[in-house]
Formats: C-alpha cells, sequence, structure tokens
C-alpha cells in the first residue's frame, strides 16, 4: 500500500485512548507477576473461569485480523455471501464442538491437540502434526503482523517494512512483559472496546448511505449487482459457476470441512474452554461463543459493503474489478473509519484494532512456543535437560519466530484480500486434521501409521489443487479454490487412513482408553448440573437449540 | 503458602481485579473522554462527516450507561473468592 493514500488523522486524544488501554492491560500484567494476588490466581488458574469469560474469551481469541478486516474485506467483494463465514462457517461448528466434542476433550484430560495425536497415534504422528501447527502459527502471524503493520502505517506513515518491524518489536515486549495474566483479560476487554468502535461506526455509516434501503439500492447500482444482497447461492464468493456446486462448494467446504477442521482442533481456541470450571461450563463456552458470533458479521460486514459504496477510492477499485488504485480490499474498514469518525471516537476504534490483531500475534506466537520447546525441541531433539533450558529456549524461539513472522507478513501483503490467503492455509492444515482426528475418535481399528500418513497425503493434496488452481490448470475464483482443496484433502485423508489401516495393525485397546468414543465411560462424557449450574438458562442442549434456530432464521432473512 | 485446608473456606471479594470491574472501569473513563471531546472539542466538520450526528457525544452516553451497569453488576453480585487457595482445597 502506498503510504502517501490512506492516513488517518489521529490526534492527541486518540493517543491517549490507546496508551490507557495498553497501561491497563500491561499493569494488570506487570501487577500480577509482582504480588501474587489470590484473586488474580483466582482468574488466571482456569480452573475457575465462569462460563460468560471464557465464551468471550473463546470468540475473541478468533476476533483477530481474520475477522475484523478480513471479513470486511471480503464484505465488500463479495457483499452478503460474506455471512456464510459466521453462520455456514462458524456456529455450527461452536455447537458441535460442544455437544459432541467438548465433553469427550473435557472427559478424556487431554490438554491439546498434539497431546491428542501423542497420545492416540504415537510420535510419528504427533511430529507431523506438531511441525505443521508450528508452521500455520508463523504463517497466520504473518497476516496479525502484516495487519498491525498496515495500522502504524496509516497512523505515523512509515514505509510498510518500518512499520513491521516497529509493530513486531511492540509485540514482542506485550509477550514478554504482559504475559499470560495480561492475554486472558486483553482478550474479553478487546471484545467489548471492538464493539463499542464497530457498532457506531456501522450505524453512522448506515445513516450516511441512507439506511438499510439506501445501502441495497447503491450496492444493486454498483458494479457488485443485487446479487451481492443475497447470501445464497453466493457464486462469486465460492467462483462455482453452477448454482448447486456453489452451494454444496459452500456447505460441504467452507461449513463442514474448513469449519469444522478450524474450530474443533484449533489449540487456542479448545483451551479457552479447557479453563473452564466444569464440564457443564466447558460446554457452555463455545455455544455462549456462539451468540456473539451470529451479530459481529453486522458489525463487521455491512461496514466492509458501506465502504464499497460510499468511500471513493473503494468505489473506484470496485468498479476496475479489483484493481488499480492505491487501495485494496483490506484496506475497507479503515478508510470508512477515516470517513466517519470524529476525532476521540477514532482513538477508541484504532484501539481496538490494534488490541485485536496485537493479541492474535500474541496468541500465535505463544502457541508456536510451546509446540516448539516442548512438542518439538524436548521430545525430539535435545531431551532430559533441567526446566530452566527449556525456558530458555522458548525464549529465543519467542525472538526467531517473531522475526520469521515479518517475512510470512510479506507472503500476506502479495494479497489484495486476506482471506483467500487464510482460506488456502486453512484447507492446508485443518482440513486434513479434522479428518484424522474425528476418524480417529470414533474408529477405534485405526492404526498409528494411517495417523500420520493420512495427515501428509491430506496436506500434500490441498497443497496439489493449490498449484493446479495457480498454474490455472483448475479455474476457481473467489475462495472455490480453497473450499475445493479442504475438501478434497478431507476425503484423501479420510480414504488413506482407512486403506492404510487395512494392511497395518491397530493399538491394543487398552491403550486407547479415554482416546476413542466407544471405548470411553460415559460417566467421563456426561455433564451433571449441580448447585449454581442447575438452573434451566444454564442448561447446554436449551443454548445450543436456540443458537441452531437463530442461525437458520438469519439465513433465511438474508436468503 | 498454604496452610492447612480448612472445613470452611475464607472468602474476600476480588475488588479491582474482578474483570467487571476493569471492564466497566476502563469503558467508563472512554465515556467521559468521548463525552469531553463531543461537547466541546468536535468541530463542525467532524459533524458534517458523518451526516450531522455528534457521534462521540451519542457513543459517551452509550459507554456510560454499560459501565454503569458493569459496575453495578459487581456491587449486587461480588464476586468472592478463597483467600487463601491451595491445590488441595479446589472448589470442584
Amino acid at each position: 500500500m502506498d503510504s502517501d493514500v490512506l492516513r488517518l488523522d489521529a490526534s492527541a486524544i486518540d493517543y491517549v485512548i490507546l496508551a490507557s488501554y495498553f497501561a491497563v492491560v500491561l499493569g494488570i500484567g506487570v501487577l500480577a507477576r509482582r504480588q501474587v494476588s489470590s484473586s488474580i490466581d483466582f482468574f488466571l488458574s482456569g480452573r475457575s473461569l465462569p462460563a460468560w469469560v471464557t465464551g468471550l474469551a473463546f470468540v475473541s481469541a478468533n476476533l483477530g485480523a481474520i475477522e475484523i478486516m478480513g471479513m470486511s474485506a471480503n464484505g465488500a467483494q463479495y457483499g452478503l455471501p460474506t455471512m456464510h463465514y459466521f453462520w455456514i462457517g462458524a456456529v455450527p461448528a461452536m455447537l458441535f464442538l460442544a455437544v459432541v466434542m467438548m465433553p469427550f476433550y473435557y472427559g478424556s484430560k487431554v490438554r491439546s491437540v498434539p497431546e491428542f495425536m501423542l497420545r492416540r497415534f504415537g510420535p510419528t504422528a504427533h511430529l507431523v502434526n506438531a511441525l505443521s501447527f508450528a508452521l500455520a502459527q508463523v504463517l497466520i502471524a504473518g497476516v496479525n503482523l502484516y495487519l498491525l503493520g498496515t495500522i502504524v502505517n496509516v497512523l505515523l506513515g512509515w514505509p510498510l517494512w518500518v512499520s513491521l518491524i516497529a509493530a513486531a518489536a511492540i509485540v514482542l515486549v506485550y509477550t514478554t512483559l504482559g504475559g499470560l495474566s495480561a492475554a486472558i483479560y486483553n482478550e474479553v476487554l478487546q471484545f467489548f472496546v471492538i464493539v463499542a468502535a464497530l457498532l457506531p461506526l456501522t450505524l453512522a455509516g448506515l445513516h450516511k448511505v441512507g439506511g438499510w434501503e439506501g445501502l441495497k439500492d447503491q450496492i444493486t447500482a454498483s458494479p457488485g449487482g443485487a446479487e451481492q444482497l443475497s447470501a445464497w447461492p453466493g457464486n462469486e464468493l465460492s467462483g462455482f459457476d453452477n448454482d448447486f456446486l456453489s452451494v454444496f462448494g459452500i456447505i460441504f467446504g467452507l461449513g463442514f470441512v474448513l469449519s469444522f477442521g478450524y474450530w474443533t482442533t484449533n489449540f487456542v481456541e479448545v483451551q479457552r474452554a479447557m479453563a473452564s470450571k466444569s464440564m457443564s461450563a466447558a460446554r457452555r463456552t463455545p455455544v455462549i461463543g456462539a451468540f456473539p458470533k451470529l451479530f459481529i458479521p453486522f458489525i463487521v460486514v455491512i461496514p466492509g459493503m458501506i465502504a464499497a459504496v460510499s468511500v471513493q477510492e473503494m468505489v473506484q477499485y470496485k468498479a476496475n474489478g479489483g484493481t488499480g488504485g492505491n487501495v485494496t480490499y483490506n484496506d475497507a474498514l479503515l478508510l470508512l473509519m477515516r470517513d466517519l469518525l470524529p476525532n476521540g471516537l477514532l482513538g477508541l476504534a484504532i484501539t481496538g484494532l490494534l488490541a485485536s490483531f496485537m493479541a492474535g500475534m500474541a496468541a500465535n506466537i505463544s502457541a508456536f512456543n510451546t509446540v516448539f520447546s516442548y512438542d518439538i525441541w524436548q521430545t525430539y531433539v535435545v531431551k532430559d535437560r533441567p526446566d530452566e533450558y527449556y525456558l530458555k529456549v522458548g525464549r529465543v524461539i519467542t525472538i526467531v519466530a517473531t522475526i520469521a513472522a515479518i517475512f510470512t507478513a510479506v507472503i500476506a501483503s502479495g494479497y489484495s484480500n486476506l482471506m483467500d490467503y487464510l482460506q488456502q492455509l486453512f484447507s492446508f492444515f485443518n482440513a486434513p486434521l479434522f479428518a484424522t482426528f474425528i476418524l480417529g475418535m470414533f474408529w477405534k481399528r485405526m492404526t498409528a501409521t494411517a495417523g500420520w500418513v493420512g495427515l501428509v497425503v491430506g496436506t500434500s493434496s490441498a497443497i496439489f489443487i493449490f498449484i493446479l488452481s495457480e498454474t490455472d490448470v483448475i479455474s476457481l475464483q473467489g475462495q472455490g479454490a480453497s473450499f475445493l482443496a479442504a475438501g478434497v484433502a478431507f476425503v484423501a485423508d479420510i480414504v488413506i487412513s482407512v486403506l492404510v489401516t487395512m494392511v497395518t495393525k491397530p493399538k491394543p485397546e487398552s491403550e486407547l482408553r479415554g482416546l476413542v468414543y466407544s471405548l470411553t465411560p460415559k460417566a467421563d462424557l456426561s455433564e451433571n448440573r449441580t448447585g449454581d449450574e442447575a438452573v434451566w438458562y444454564r442448561s447446554t442442549p436449551m443454548l445450543v437449540g436456540v443458537a441452531g434456530v437463530l442461525v437458520v432464521a438469519l439465513n433465511i432473512i438474508f436468503f | 503458602m498454604a496452610e492447612t485446608p480448612e472445613p470452611t473456606e475464607k472468602t474476600t471479594t476480588a475488588g479491582a481485579f474482578d474483570i467487571r470491574t476493569i471492564i466497566g472501569g476502563l469503558m467508563g473513563i472512554y465515556g467521559v473522554i468521548l463525552l469531553v471531546m463531543g461537547l466541546w472539542f468536535t468541530d463542525a466538520s467532524e459533524i458534517d462527516r458523518a451526516d450531522g450526528v455528534n457521534l462521540n457525544t451519542r457513543v459517551s452516553i452509550g459507554l456510560l450507561v454499560f459501565a454503569a451497569v458493569m459496575l453495578a453488576w459487581v456491587f449486587l453480585r461480588p464476586l468472592r473468592v478463597p483467600v487463601e487457595q491451595d491445590d488441595s482445597e479446589r472448589p470442584e
């Protein structure tokens, strides 16, 4: 992005708002470290977090770059079909996690996805999973860093590469100073700051374009046309010309493989729920997260759509078919902020965005750090050293990962719509993982060899589809190529796993207790609500039912 | 650090570390800042930009109401935490 074009005119008061946020978050981190207060312990020791806090942290951990900038970019480019990422691509998977997977996770006491792999399939699958996870985290950290850099760039006008390095340095300080204590508070706080910033932005934007009707008229008249006003069949988004294939691609590729893969196996997300105080609270966590998730698109996708018809540069860019000018779809939200928000509210909006990207990148870096130091380095490279040694490795690797993220940020900067890039990454890493995970959980015969071979074949076939689409052998516009890659990776993983299982020896059943559904005592999986938790509004099935009805209703309203 | 577990757990309010206090406090501060900005420091061009609406004032009212609700919640239902917590007396 050219640094002369987009400039947010922040004043002193905006920086005061920004500074006060980080003072609060870092202050809590420092206090928590200095004086061990029992109340701080209480919050951070995980086991006692109430479900509304873990639920908000759950959805906030995902409310980063992907969600805010990526989805408003998608909204500007594709319009309402973007809603699928929330209503088809997230909520059903969150409910599935609550009903089917969470009792199993919480009951079996597996604490992380790589740990499940190790216990279920042994070291090779574990190593494959740990390596691909680590790689995915560095690539996604690059996306967060790139967006952080973009904001520093529009605020201060530094060239992008200087902004990237500055943003990386800030994240490094934040991760070391704040630590985990700051992270949990930050996730919950950032949720409220973002809503406080984006809700007025959306309402003001709607007011400006003449309300919902005005927006509809202007979009119909714009290059996107009326099809950007209905969520289905979403041909432009999926890249399929055929309506049926498009719907199938969205439901199977995005709704099933990509989203179930993401939400049910993602280390960062699932661990938010593991921090709950009881089985019942653990199950409620993703469901409580699902409610904000249903409504977040209104304050993320709609501003993107408004930007596409009301911001001069954006209108021009879209009219040219997404080329020319000095803006990209990723700038939609920032452009709208520049055009609408007065100083003061602008500061709040900048704070919300910075907080969320920083938290997002910090989460990627610390997840990478954990997996690298313990799952890779300690398990396979240098074994049996004292704890301090691995802590030191962790510190060094945090710096290495941050530097690596600067390079992956450069890759991310090459995409005009970051969602395209992220969906590609998810199809490589999450789709095969989900296949192996679900098969291994429900099929006790599946062997250790099948575990890692399935993952390798699944990821390779997704990459193969990606290469075919890059070299124009398959021509799919939009995000259809990722949906296809995810679907192929999933099917290939399942087929190969089944075939390999047929010719290799399964693990003895005694080693699979607690790891495979049919071999786990039912008592470990059930939710027993007693005392405070016995009230009707804390019933998971009831909450799931309400969320299910809402998601169907929203799909009908915006059909 | 830990004493021997007692039959009745001693508790105290979480006070400033209650996440609701922090949320309410921060939103309240932002509400006040935006209200001051909206009343005295938002110029005509900024109001024009947003189609004649003074966004700072409107948002500040929302923030202050939200902060009041959060702090009232803390006041009415204070969070009790064990004074000295130890693994052997976790509430599960």
